[in-house]
């Protein structure tokens, strides 16, 4: 018997024309093709997607839970990157 | 419920708590999702593989009872719906395995542990399905109370078991219509016919019952699964939503709930009903049931027989995977 397990891979489906790709799941597949069958098989069955990726998902490189603070702090105190920071006076119309 | 008897460890009070634990605590009482790579309690891990798993066996090894009637389904298009609610099935064991491996165990050792008996699925599977009716009362009682219990789900603690549990409950609700389509047909249907849907409601009535798994009282270590959230109602009170919402639904077919005891209480604003018999649903759990090793020997079957065709793929992939590095090493 077999003892060779297939590799995993993460899917990504376009839902409709012009968005992204979006992660939906993961699954098990010998290979590329075959895991573009498997995702056709069990991520769209209802018409969810115009479009497969699939990566295998040793690929994927995630940042660590760790460095959360590092990475994603500093945005915390820069409003000023968001439209709503500056009063625009009205009389000045739409901007 | 689809996983009845989880074994978890005993709650564990503030104090008695390390910092990490009661910070992930908080985090769980906040209502913040857990992810794979987060600091979590080796027991909350643990009891999540049990729980996921066996959610995992139930959805495969429940497409055996039904995969029986596809060949026998009555009309084309009763084939065609049956099989692609197996089909269904076949991809919430998927989403589930799936969440299951980002704790850290593989799908292959978990279907191994449920082969050789170590993980066990939910009790429902283990009766036999005798006729097409049954096909009906499969939809819509067991994948009702499936339902029942896969709702509140989606707001579990763990990210990747409540993204399965929302995929699965955008499907389900397909499952028991088309459950009780059948049974509305058969109920409105021949004298006969109506006989059939009594007697599949007959048996599949305590059975159905039992998924909830054991009563609250004697229900061990619940109070560590909800803490953490990855149990969110009770036994009791499942079962007690599922009899008040199927009651009407029956009534509807003009069935009869196998129940002397069914009784509107005015007071809890709920019906009072016999609990099933326990003692039955032990020695299912054990293996003892009507098709315990009917289901188990299917199972172990289709996953030897799939091994050529497994091995065959592999060998292909790594062909494929050597060819492709002979040609590039050659364009260089
Ligand atoms: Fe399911
Ligand atoms: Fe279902």
């Amino acid at each position: 018997m077999s003892k060779k397990e297939w590799p995993l891979w993460e899917v990504f489906i376009r839902g409709q024309h012009g968005l992204n790709h979006r992660h939906v799941g993961s699954l098990h597949a010998p290979d590329a093709e075959m895991a573009i069958n498997h995702a056709r098989d069990v991520y769209t069955r209802r018409k969810e997607g115009v479009s497969i990726w699939v990566v295998p998902s040793k690929e994927i490189t995630a940042s660590s839970p760790s460095e959360k603070g590092p990475l994603f702090d500093p945005a915390e105190s820069k409003t000023y990157r968001h439209p709503t920071f500056f009063d625009i006076p009205e009389e000045v119309g739409k901007m | 419920m689809y996983a009845q008897l989880v074994k978890s460890d005993a709650i564990k009070s503030r104090e008695d708590m390390s910092p990490e634990e009661r910070a992930f605590q908080d985090r769980v009482d906040a209502g913040e999702k857990i992810e794979p790579k987060d600091w979590m309690p080796e027991g909350y891990r643990k009891t999540l593989v049990r729980q996921i798993g066996q959610h995992a066996h139930s959805e495969i090894v429940g497409q055996l009872p039904e995969g029986n009637w596809i060949t026998r389904a009555p009309t084309l298009e009763r084939k065609a719906i049956l099989l692609a609610k197996v089909q269904d099935e076949a991809g919430h064991g998927l989403y589930l395995y799936s969440a299951a491996e980002t704790l850290g165990v593989s799908r292959d050792e978990l279907l191994e542990k449920l082969h050789s008996g170590k993980m066990k699925y939910s009790s429902i599977f283990n009766y036999p399905t005798l006729n097409w009716a049954d096909m009906g009362a499969v939809g819509w009682l067991v994948d009702g109370a499936a339902i029942m219990n896969q709702v509140p789900l989606q707001r579990t603690s763990y990210g990747p078991y409540s993204r399965a549990m929302i995929r699965i409950c955008k499907e389900e609700s397909f499952h028991q219509r088309q459950g009780y389509s059948i049974m509305m047909k058969m109920a409105f249907g021949t004298p006969e016919q109506k006989e059939m849907a009594q007697d599949a409601m007959n048996r599949f009535w305590y059975p159905a019952l039992m998924m909830f798994g054991p009563s609250d009282k004697d229900s061990v270590h619940s109070a560590q699964s909800m803490a953490w959230k990855i149990k969110i109602n009770t036994n009791d009170e499942l079962r007690q939503k599922f009899v008040n919402e199927t009651v009407p639904q029956a009534e509807y077919l003009g069935l009869t709930i196998p129940d002397e005891n069914l009784a509107w209480n005015e007071e809890k604003q709920g019906y009072d009903f016999s609990e099933p018999d326990w003692s039955e649903f032990f020695e299912v759990i054990k293996g003892n049931g009507p098709c315990n090793r009917e289901r188990l020997g299917d199972r172990v079957k289709a996953w030897e027989d799939g091994a050529w065709f497994r091995d065959g793929l592999n060998a292909y992939a790594e062909r494929a995977a050597e060819r492709r590095r002979a040609a590039s090493v050659a364009a260089e």
